[in-house]
């Protein structure tokens, strides 16, 4: 029995002991702040995949401000952690900071956005890729059409900002070829529900009460939500009358997928530490130099994916 | 009569106002104005603009009153958001809807309280008093939601932003009878014009025995309890309390229909009805923008520059120049 304990002990030491000296140990992470619900759950999908990696993650909440990432990362460096992640809040400004830690040897990882510094300033950089979610829903329709006559109306994020941009740009390119399928309105929802179902109110109203519209393609599912209960409102069927295609993945959406009301969204995966931890582990044990852009997937969900069960898994993330 | 007469010629601006933006619509979007009955209500754009237009004129009863006692509410937007977040978590909780609604009016009440307690009480000038509660009340109904759309699948609940009473979509129904009610209660009694009274003069109102502290801090919570109606509308469409977007820049859209409505923002004499239809003329901008099909970029700069237009052919200066040119031309 006390040779069995003595085993047992000597066998969880050492391998405390071997899982200490291989992966990086300590890592600071310098979140923006829980403007989102996606951000939250990025949260939670960090520490998660810290926790799993047997990692000690530091984490500073910047609450949107840039002056407080860059203390969070001056403090990372004074406790001499072994790596730094950084979600940074705006693009510029970045230089004086990232130079610190690399005069002292810590690798930097940069998540989900980008910064407009040099680039060997840090390791690498995660993300995801805005334009291709937008080629990957635009392909979708393409497939699930054919060759049917096929009226688009869109439903653009806030004016100018880059998600709107890009996924517009991207879901051009993912119907491009293909004559039948038509973008007839296209209006900004600013990625709200309300605004979404009030801009879909009109879209249904200008096309003969939603007889022209064959598609809703939202830039992320927020406005989809909103705009399914204004098809439901006037007496369509959201996913067989008016097809639903939107960006994100939230939990939200895969509710309605799996009530038929919508049919696929592209994940933008709040699990953006899991490759940085192990571009890092690469990195520190065999010292493989990462390319300077790892682009996560941009699933494809459909209601073919068992959408209640991922709704399940995504429902405690904190989205 | 007389009386009829005098309120026809305060909002004529604005009916003609509403003319002219309707007609401007149907000449870009010809459809406009179809009206079909289905499902138990009445369909079309005009309706979409009494429907989303709820939320503002909701608002706009409440903020014409503080407007009149010289005050302003900033706060409005973010206590749409507090009363939609209270309400969704309690009818996620199991309370039933007469608690839930209870307790969402009950908030807008409090914030309003908080407000008039801040501004007549404690004398901070109001556009600072409500300022305070416009930027702590999102974080509130952060908190209340925890930073999450707080979805729910209450039908009574959802009823009041998307059900039909009497052919109607119900929030119209209810702004409409909000508004009634108001008017019927301020120009029926003397108290729209002991509101007003303060409004000119504060100081000369109290010494002539008006209890103004007490009708200050009453405005301020019916606009609290308008605002709570508003958020609970906006809430019940989507199925869902967005803290981070219900209401968002609301305040301002009050504002503007309550000076589109042709009211002093010094105080004073004021015109529920012509806040109403100011607030109407902003959501038909705001929807004719949408069925006209301009590309997004536009929609902004085309609302200023209406807004700009309306303001611009309501200013006195204006009505100056009419009356000296119409003299021009009978003086010779």
């Amino acid at each position: 029995m006390f040779a069995k304990t003595l085993l047992g002990a000597s066998i969880l030491a050492s391998m405390t002991f071997f899982s200490s000296a291989v992966v990086a140990q300590t890592i600071g992470f310098s979140q923006i702040g829980s403007e989102s619900g996606w951000r939250a759950a990025e949260t939670t999908l960090t520490r998660q995949e810290a926790e799993k990696r047997g990692i000690d993650l530091k984490f500073a909440d910047a609450q949107q401000k840039q002056e407080n990432q860059i203390r969070a990362i001056r403090s990372f460096i004074a406790q001499g952690v072994d790596a730094i992640l950084l979600a940074p809040v705006v693009a510029t400004g970045w230089d004086a900071v990232l130079k610190e830690a690399q005069e002292s040897d810590i690798p930097v990882v940069l998540l989900d956005r980008q910064v407009d510094s040099s680039d060997d300033l840090y390791l690498t950089a995660v993300g995801s890729d805005l334009h291709h979610e937008g080629v990957v829903a635009g392909e979708w329709l393409v497939g699930e059409v054919g060759d049917k006559e096929c009226n688009v109306v869109e439903l653009q994020g806030t004016t100018g900002s880059s998600p709107a941009i890009k996924r517009k740009a991207g879901f051009e390119e993912g119907i491009a070829g293909h004559d039948n399928i038509k973008i007839v309105r296209s209006q900004t929802g600013d990625f709200t529900r309300a605004k979404g179902k009030e801009v879909m109110e009109s879209f249904l109203k200008a096309e003969n009460g939603g007889k022209n519209i064959c598609a809703l393609y939202a830039h992320n599912d927020d406005m989809a939500v909103g705009a399914i209960q204004a098809i439901k409102e006037a007496g369509l069927k959201p996913g067989s009358d008016i097809l639903v295609v939107s960006i994100d993945a939230v939990p939200d959406i895969f509710q309605a997928m799996a009530a038929g009301e919508a049919n696929a969204t592209v994940e933008l995966t709040p699990n953006m530490a899991g490759p940085a931890f192990d571009a890092l582990a690469a990195f520190m044990d065999g010292g493989t130099v990462p390319p300077k852009f790892i682009q996560t997937e941009s699933k494809l969900y459909t209601q073919k994916d068992d959408p209640m069960k991922v709704y399940e898994e995504k429902k405690g993330l904190g989205y | 009569m007389n009386g009829t007469m005098r309120f026809l010629r305060r909002v004529a601006p604005q009916i003609a106002t509403l003319a002219v933006v309707l007609l401007l619509i149907g000449f870009v979007f010809p459809g406009f104005f179809d009206l079909s009955f289905a499902n138990g209500r009445l369909y079309g754009s005009p309706i979409d603009i009494l429907n989303r237009g709820a939320p503002v004129a909701l608002l706009a009863i409440g903020m014409t009153l503080v407007i009149a006692t010289g005050g302003i509410d900033l706060s409005v937007g973010a206590v749409m958001a507090i009363c939609g977040a209270i309400a969704a978590s309690a009818i996620t909780a199991g309370y039933g809807l007469p608690a839930t609604l209870l307790m969402a009016l009950g908030a807008g009440l409090a914030c309003g309280l908080w407000n008039g307690v801040l501004v007549a009480v404690v004398g901070i000038q109001p556009i600072v008093a409500t300022l305070i509660l416009m930027v702590a009340g999102r974080g509130i109904a952060q908190l209340v939601t925890e930073g999450t759309i707080l979805t729910f699948t209450n039908d009574g609940l959802a009823f009041l932003g998307s059900g039909n009473l009497l052919g109607l979509p119900t929030p119209v129904v209810i702004w409409l009878s909000m508004g009634a009610l108001v008017t019927l209660l301020v120009r029926r009694t003397a108290l729209g014009m002991l509101i007003e009274a303060v409004g000119v003069n504060r100081r000369a109102s109290m010494l002539a025995g008006v209890n103004a502290r007490l009708l200050l801090v009453t405005v301020y919570m019916v606009s609290g309890l308008c605002a709570a109606m508003a958020g609970i509308i906006v809430a019940a469409d989507i199925r869902g309390a967005d803290a981070n977007n219900a209401g968002l820049f609301l305040e301002l859209d009050a504002i503007l229909a309550v000076v589109i409505g042709g009211n002093s923002l010094l105080g004073g004499g004021f015109s529920l009805v012509a806040s109403l239809i100011g607030a109407i003329i902003i959501q038909s901008v705001n929807t004719g923008i949408l069925v006209a099909g301009f590309p997004p970029e536009f929609n902004l700069v085309i609302k200023a520059v209406i807004v700009l237009v309306i303001l611009v052919v309501q200013s006195p200066a204006i009505h100056g120049a009419g009356v000296l040119f119409s003299f021009a031309r009978r003086s010779p």
